[in-house]
């Protein structure tokens, strides 16, 4: 029994912490399923959306979850214009321009990101992300329960999004079958512009979260974006429940890692089992 | 009066990376008439239809439709002005419903607003795509497929289909259907263009022809001429 109690917090904890990985991982997922490009610079544009929360917080004095009303569509047209003017350009040349281009966008952002905001560690330090709650024998952190609450509405949200809708549908069939799509009339450009800037959307709540979760820095992106990357090649490239099972899992591993072997080993038993997933099923657990 | 031509394609070149697959190709399509072009494998024909629909450009001459030059337009724009290429393999989306397909042919402006309408007439072509609407594509049968591809380009409202191998792999009397409804649509005031390797069938479907070998169209005129044509005979018949 008290082997079991002492498990319930890194479990807990993984599976919600999971879900806020999911989100980061989200935008990611979606562009590389549609558009087939790895979009390098995805972590830093998620710290862009803490930053316009940490802006909105201390300069303007509104609630970051709040500012998303300004950053959602702020990211949104950033992300639209990136995709329609540069990517698709580079996308022409070849797949390796993608990424030399997305390369050189993070390496800007970080760059603005320390000239504007200097190398210090910020936080999205509202009242709740203080607040904790109980739940049997374990206590966590408010945060980390909104992470997951939002991660299943985001993923929802999505999920109909793609289904339901007229662009959604033109975004899957871009997805499944690029020639065809062509020969149909479908301007896959538009298309991807529309992909990237909704992914982008995900990046701003995905940052909002992260900040109210963690310490940020200019350069954390990385370290998220290796993150998400592992979460997407773990559940599977651009399945949206594998996004969400494989955030879970990697959260998973993280914190029971740490239960195990000790804080300072929780990223290697998490990428060990990234590894040891693909190693078994190369495509990923939801892959086709 | 001239000689109307709906799409006309002038001394064009086209290339796959360095390898040339068009030389000197002209061809010419009055409206509502069925033209195919026959050839075996490799011969540039689907090169020649995905050069019309703006997937390749052509290195060199040009391609009018209704005499405006689409050489170089994008294939969006190409299906705008009324163009629409049903692909060979037929180019379903496996995991979109038959629904969603069909309503995806309707994707440009033009075709948005006679969405409703040009679904009935699909689903009064093709029956049977309406007692599947609801299916993923990738769970109908051949056939099947490949009336929910002509339906779904039927759907862009196009003044001019173009058809790439669609009998490929299909029982002769699914053949036979698909090209009765062809000429329902004809009769609707849609010229056609199809690919087509089965020289016969085609001679018989069209109301004109261009052979085509190696990239280099080597013989055309009315089928009613190529059929006695002795070469074609010869080559075509074993006569």
């Amino acid at each position: 029994m008290d082997i079991l109690a002492d498990l319930a917090t890194p479990i807990v904890m993984g599976i919600l912490l999971g879900g806020l990985y999911a989100v980061i991982a989200l935008g990611l997922s979606l562009v590389f399923g549609v558009v087939k490009e790895i979009n390098i610079a995805h972590g830093d544009l998620v710290i862009l959306g803490s930053y316009l929360g940490y802006v909105a917080m201390s300069v303007i004095g509104i609630d970051p979850i709040i500012s998303l009303v300004i950053g959602m569509p702020l990211l949104f047209g950033i992300g639209f214009v990136l995709q329609k003017y540069i990517l698709n350009r580079a996308f022409k040349i070849s797949m390796d321009a993608t990424l030399i281009i997305a390369f050189g966008i993070s390496i800007i952002l970080q760059s603005a990101y320390q000239l504007i905001w200097s190398p210090m560690s910020r936080g999205l330090t509202t009242s709740y992300a203080l607040e904790s709650f109980t739940m049997g024998p374990v206590r966590f952190p408010l945060t980390y329960l909104l992470d997951f609450i939002i991660a299943i509405f985001v993923m929802i949200f999505l999920r109909e999004f793609l289904r339901r809708t007229y662009l959604g549908k033109a975004i899957r069939a871009a997805a499944q079958d690029r020639k065809t799509a062509h020969l149909m009339g479908i301007n896959t450009d538009q298309v991807y512009a529309y992909t990237f800037g909704i992914s982008m959307v995900f990046a701003a709540i995905a940052g909002i979260f992260l900040g109210l979760t963690f310490a940020f820095t200019p350069v954390s992106g990385m370290s998220f974006l290796i993150i998400a990357l592992g979460v997407v090649v773990l559940g599977g490239m651009g399945s949206i429940l594998g996004t969400f099972i494989g955030g879970i899992a990697f959260g998973l591993a993280q914190t029971l890692g740490g239960h195990f072997f000790g804080l300072a080993a929780q990223m290697l038993v998490a990428y060990t089992m990234v590894l040891a997933v693909l190693a078994v099923i190369p495509r990923g657990i939801f892959g086709r | 009066m001239p000689e109307e031509i709906l799409l006309n394609v002038n001394h064009i070149d086209a290339f796959h990376g360095s390898f040339q697959a068009l030389w000197d190709v002209s061809l010419s399509v009055k409206p509502g008439e069925i033209v195919a072009i026959i050839g075996a494998n490799s011969s540039g024909k689907s090169t020649l239809l995905d050069t019309i629909s703006g997937l390749v450009h052509p290195a060199r001459g040009s391609i009018e439709f209704e005499g405006q030059d689409i050489s170089r337009l994008a294939p969006f724009k190409i299906v705008d002005l009324g163009i629409c290429q049903t692909p060979e393999g037929r180019g379903i989306f496996p995991d979109l419903t038959v629904l969603e397909n069909l309503t995806l042919g309707s994707y440009n402006p033009k075709a948005r607003p006679k969405r409703t309408q040009n679904l009935r007439e699909v689903y009064s072509l093709f029956p049977i795509l309406e007692e599947r609407k609801n299916q993923l594509g990738k769970t109908l049968s051949g056939g099947e497929q490949q009336m929910l591809a002509i339906g779904r380009s039927f759907m862009s409202n196009p003044k001019i289909m173009l058809l790439d191998e669609m009998s490929l792999g299909l029982a002769p009397i699914l053949v036979n259907e698909l090209y009765r409804v062809l000429r329902e649509i004809r009769e609707r005031g849609i010229t056609i263009l199809f690919v087509e390797q089965n020289v016969r069938r085609s001679l018989t479907e069209a109301d004109r022809a261009y052979i085509m070998e190696a990239g280099r169209v080597v013989l055309s005129g009315n089928t009613a001429e190529l059929r006695e044509e002795e070469s074609v005979k010869k080559a075509y018949f074993g006569a």
